[in-house]
């Protein structure tokens, strides 16, 4: 396309959309439904170019593909594309999930709307270039440019307290890339070059892997967040419009888990090792600390929020158990996640639209009124907890089993996460959706109408397909992820590897 | 390297731009308050010609005036940066001037003196060389700070300016008369050679005093005191000009001194800079936080960023001294850019300068917010904008020279200065929106809008500043 590869076609086609709609003039409701519909007609075609993608794609093999190089600010830093079995699903998750974030603001939009769309195109291409970029720097460029749209999403068409949360989140995650930042340049000392390819496989010595290790640990846990740096995502979700907390939670959170498969495990081994159980206590901390905090939650998003740290939790504890069923049941977790957490969000935005308030209290009984909406919310709650059949319950599982071979200890306390997961889950499906309809404001609210049934059916039919037939995913992901396992191996059986085992 | 003698050819650019300042003021003189249009018109052009003159100079190094002169693609890099800061702050002050009832035909000239003041400065090969460029800069300065003259605030700027000023060119010469007493010699390259791994007290004396000067021309701490109540009180174009262009002299000439001057005793040298550095940045970024005047914030924001330039000189590389030439390009065109936006906050014919007054300003004059808003984010260092790289480099000549402290205190000043950045993109963006501002002016809004493109593109075509800044780097090696 143009010179350039299919990557690179991703990620400049939004901007080709956000560009169009800012050359449209007027303000009439009439330019305001073209806008609405570029934007959506942007994100399906993008959609189907990464399904293009997918098919050149060779899940055979664990080296990078659909590679594209050109040089950009010499001296070893290069504009450097591809994917391999762990990036291609998240591109594909992105490029899936935006489509719905276009169609979940079409209405709840009402003032800048040519801005708000062009901010999530520009944040679409943004991710996508977070997931194909094969060079550290370009990566962190894409990484730390994302904040700016979504800085702007939470503060311009966010909630009362939005200038705070969108502050925080600003601040929060400039603070542990910057540090992550500082690791890269003295990767690029060492290596003499920011390119990954050529970074995993160079040597570093292990006392300055552990520092390495640890400010990359700084940038991707705050990302994820990990317990106790996650109290900026409880804020950010519930400022956020709906669409900004189905990305924020759909995309931008796997962004660390990412982040660690791609970057701390193959590139730090020892020092992984080294930190395994500093990562398991933080994880089981965040598996039942959230959780039960999740549990006095009155607002909806947050709760969904409080569920989203408990998840990460799981996934952290998947990829530093370092074996194959850990971290494949940690991809496939985070893209469970991305589709039942965001399906969470727009369920709750449904409601939001109808009623304008997110307070527990203020449902109740809406099974009466919206059969159709207590169906789907209890499809994704069901999949939030990790029901057999639904897709959430095959990443924790196996990021469980893993668990359980590696330390048994860590694997009880996260199954103790699961229970209070299925507590607070269903605790908040029985206040909203079950019960009398007793509140006189609820007596008029309408069910689920066409464009929120064509934006919540695929979701659904995805949550369930991947439930019964995870096979997808986890074959496009196998041998990447075995080639990252083999990396983090140790080489001998070393008194670090024996401390990560107990 | 060409020993030039005293020729002339090296100097042409200073010939024009000397020459044609005595004809102007001549001309400004003879023919009044009629044409003073004019007179900044024909001092536009003059400093355009020389810019060119600078930029197409194909002669190679050279060195003249017995060591005093040096011309070097350092030098080249370093006077375009300063002129082009110099021209456009011209071409945005004659609105605001008129507007003002201030804009009579000195201005343009002093700025053409300090100008050339400068390209001296940058210039410099000797200790007597810098301090005649040092003062012909500083004098026009002291001048056009209080050039509101019927403005209180003006006129204690350019008090408050000369006194401080003068002080620092006293320690800067008492420092200079020390290293020539323990070395011998004025010329940087005598000194340097004379100077290998054993300071004693005395030069050691000299060089903090010199440093000391130095480090109040570019504002930094513990020298910055003059900053916010100058940047606050003179006219905002003279503003501009001060946050540009005498910067980028003073930062070229402490690059120059301490790596052609004392190469061989970095560890001295080194931890001042350290000092300074660590002090500029975290003093701009607290202080910052609780400014509510634009211009004064952008003062603490110059001494922040001057402690991120000098990041890159505290690494005394090639690479750190690569990355000071970028940071000064890049935070040169964001200072531009931010300046151009200050003048055009203009309500009924008058200025204001509060950044509250930016409320909503996004809804009101979109491309006008976008821009500034870019601005702000390049400013706080976010990628892919401009001002991410400049930091980078910086950072990662200190890096590469092992002086981690100083990157991570620096990155962790980043951050606190980013939220003053983000409270000017809050306000434009978030905030409702109060009264219109008066529409722009063309002058205004073209560098406006130069400055946010330029921002915003350099991520994808760095490629000429790139080489050119490396070529520059590498002549002072």
């Amino acid at each position: 396309m143009f010179g350039f590869g299919i990557l690179s076609g991703l990620i400049i086609l939004p901007l080709v959309g956000a560009a169009f709609i800012l050359v449209l003039r007027g303000e009439d409701e009439s330019t305001l439904q073209n806008a609405r519909w570029a934007a959506l007609m942007t994100t399906v075609v993008v959609f189907l170019l990464s399904l293009v993608a997918w098919g050149r794609f060779d899940t055979s093999t664990s080296a990078f593909q659909l590679i594209e190089s050109k040089a950009w600010f010499g001296s070893g830093i290069g504009y450097k594309l591809g994917v391999d079995g762990i990036s291609m699903p998240f591109v594909l998750l992105t490029t899936f999930l935006m489509p719905f974030c276009i169609l979940a603001s079409w209405s709840s939009i009402q003032v800048r709307v040519k801005e708000y769309f062009v901010a999530f195109l520009v944040l679409e291409s943004l991710m996508i270039g977070v997931f194909s970029a094969l060079d550290l720097v370009l990566f962190y460029l894409f990484f730390e440019g994302g904040l700016i749209p979504m800085f702007l999403i939470i503060g311009i068409w966010g909630g009362k307290r939005r200038i705070y949360a969108s502050l925080k989140f600003f601040l929060y995650t400039l603070l542990g890339s910057l540090l992550m930042l500082l690791a890269i340049m003295k990767m690029y000392g060492v290596a003499g070059t920011t390119d990954i390819t050529v970074l995993l496989h160079t040597p570093f010595a292990r006392s300055m892997q552990i520092w390495l290790w640890l400010a990359f640990f700084a940038s991707f846990a705050v990302k994820m967040p990990m317990w106790p740096v996650h109290t900026w995502l409880p804020d950010a979700h519930v400022e956020a419009p709906t669409a900004g907390s189905v990305i924020l939670a759909g995309i931008l959170l796997k962004m660390g888990g990412y982040g660690f498969l791609r970057f701390s495990l193959p590139m730090f081994p020892e020092a992984s090792h080294y930190f395994a159980p500093l990562v398991f206590a933080l994880s089981v901390i965040a598996i039942v600390y959230t959780s039960l905090v999740a549990l006095v939650q009155e607002d909806m998003k947050k709760l969904i929020a409080y569920s989203s740290v408990a998840h990460m939790g799981f996934v952290t504890m998947g990829i530093f158990t370092m074996t194959t069923q850990g971290v494949q049941g940690a991809v496939f977790l985070m893209i469970s996640h991305g589709i039942v957490s965001g399906a969470l969000f727009l369920c709750v935005g449904v409601i939001y639209d109808r009623m304008h308030t997110r307070e527990i209290s203020a449902y109740g009984g809406l099974v009466n009124r919206m059969p159709r909406y207590a169906v789907a919310f209890m499809v994704f709650t069901m999949a939030n907890i990790g029901l057999p059949g639904t897709s959430g319950f095959v990443g924790e599982f196996l990021t469980m089993l893993a668990a359980f071979q590696v330390n048994t200890w860590v694997a009880l306390i996260a199954t103790l996460g699961t229970i209070l997961a299925a507590a607070y889950a269903l605790f908040l499906y029985r206040r909203v959706v079950f019960g009398a309809l007793e509140k006189a404001s609820l007596k008029t609210i309408m069910d689920l109408n066409a464009r929120e049934i064509v934006t919540l059916a695929p979701l659904i039919a995805l949550t369930l397909y991947y439930g019964v037939h995870p096979g997808p995913v986890l074959n496009a992901s196998q041998a990447t992820v075995d080639g990252v396992v083999k990396a983090v191996s140790l080489p001998a059986p070393t008194h670090t590897a024996n401390l990560a085992g107990q | 390297m060409v020993i030039a003698g005293f020729s002339l050819a090296p100097v042409l650019p200073e010939f024009i731009l000397a020459v044609g300042a005595l004809l102007l003021l001549l001309f400004g003189a003879v023919a009044g308050e009629r044409l003073t249009k004019v007179v900044y018109e024909i001092a536009i052009v003059i400093l355009g010609v020389v810019l060119l003159t600078v930029i197409f100079d194909k002669r190679g190094e050279s060195i003249s005036f017995d060591g005093a002169f040096v011309d070097d693609p350092f030098s080249h890099f370093m006077k375009v940066l300063a002129l082009i800061g110099s021209i456009a702050t011209l071409i945005m002050s004659i609105p605001f001037l008129r507007q003002q009832g201030i804009n009579k035909f000195e201005f343009p000239i002093l700025v053409m003196l300090s100008t050339l003041g400068m390209m001296t400065l940058i210039s410099a090969g000797n200790l007597i060389a810098l301090y005649l460029g040092f003062e012909l800069m500083s004098l026009a300065l002291y001048v056009i700070a209080a050039f509101h003259r019927d403005d209180g605030r003006a006129s204690e700027a350019g008090l408050k300016y000369f006194v401080l000023g003068a002080l620092s060119s006293g320690l800067l010469l008492y420092g200079a008369s020390l290293i020539y007493g323990f070395t011998g010699s004025v010329n940087f390259a005598v000194i340097g050679t004379a100077l290998q791994g054993n300071a004693g007290i005395g030069v050691v004396f000299g060089l903090v005093f010199l440093s000391a000067g130095l480090a109040f021309k570019m504002s930094a701490v513990p020298f910055h005191m003059w900053t916010p109540d100058v940047y606050e009180g003179a006219p905002t174009p003279v503003t501009a000009f001060f946050a540009t262009a005498p910067k980028m002299a003073a930062v070229a000439i402490t690059v120059r001194v301490v790596i052609t001057a004392f190469p061989g005793i970095v560890a001295q040298w080194q931890q001042i800079i350290i000092f300074i550095s660590i002090a500029s940045m975290l003093l701009g970024s607290f202080a910052a936080i609780g400014q509510t005047n634009f211009k004064r914030l952008m003062a603490y924001s110059a001494i922040g960023n001057m402690g991120f330039a000098l990041v890159g000189l505290a690494a005394g590389t090639e690479a750190g001294v690569f990355g000071v030439l970028i940071y000064m390009l890049i935070y040169l065109v964001m200072t531009l850019g931010t300046f151009a936006a200050i003048l055009a906050m203009k309500r009924k014919g008058l200025n204001v300068e509060t950044i509250s007054d930016l409320a909503g300003l996004s809804r009101h004059n979109g491309p006008m917010a976008f821009f500034l808003a870019m601005i702000m984010f390049s400013l706080a260092g976010i990628p892919p904008l401009a001002g991410f790289w400049s930091k980078f480099y910086v950072f990662q000549a200190a890096i590469q020279a092992n002086l981690f402290a100083l990157s991570v205190i620096g990155v962790l000043s980043s951050v606190v200065a980013a939220f003053y950045y983000l409270r000017i993109v809050k306000l434009m963006y978030f905030d409702e929106p109060v009264e219109a501002f008066d529409p722009m002016s063309p002058a205004v809004n073209v560098v406006l809008s130069l400055a946010g493109v330029f921002v915003l593109l350099f991520t994808i075509w760095p490629g000429p500043f790139k080489d050119a800044a490396t070529v520059a780097a590498h002549s002072l090696f």
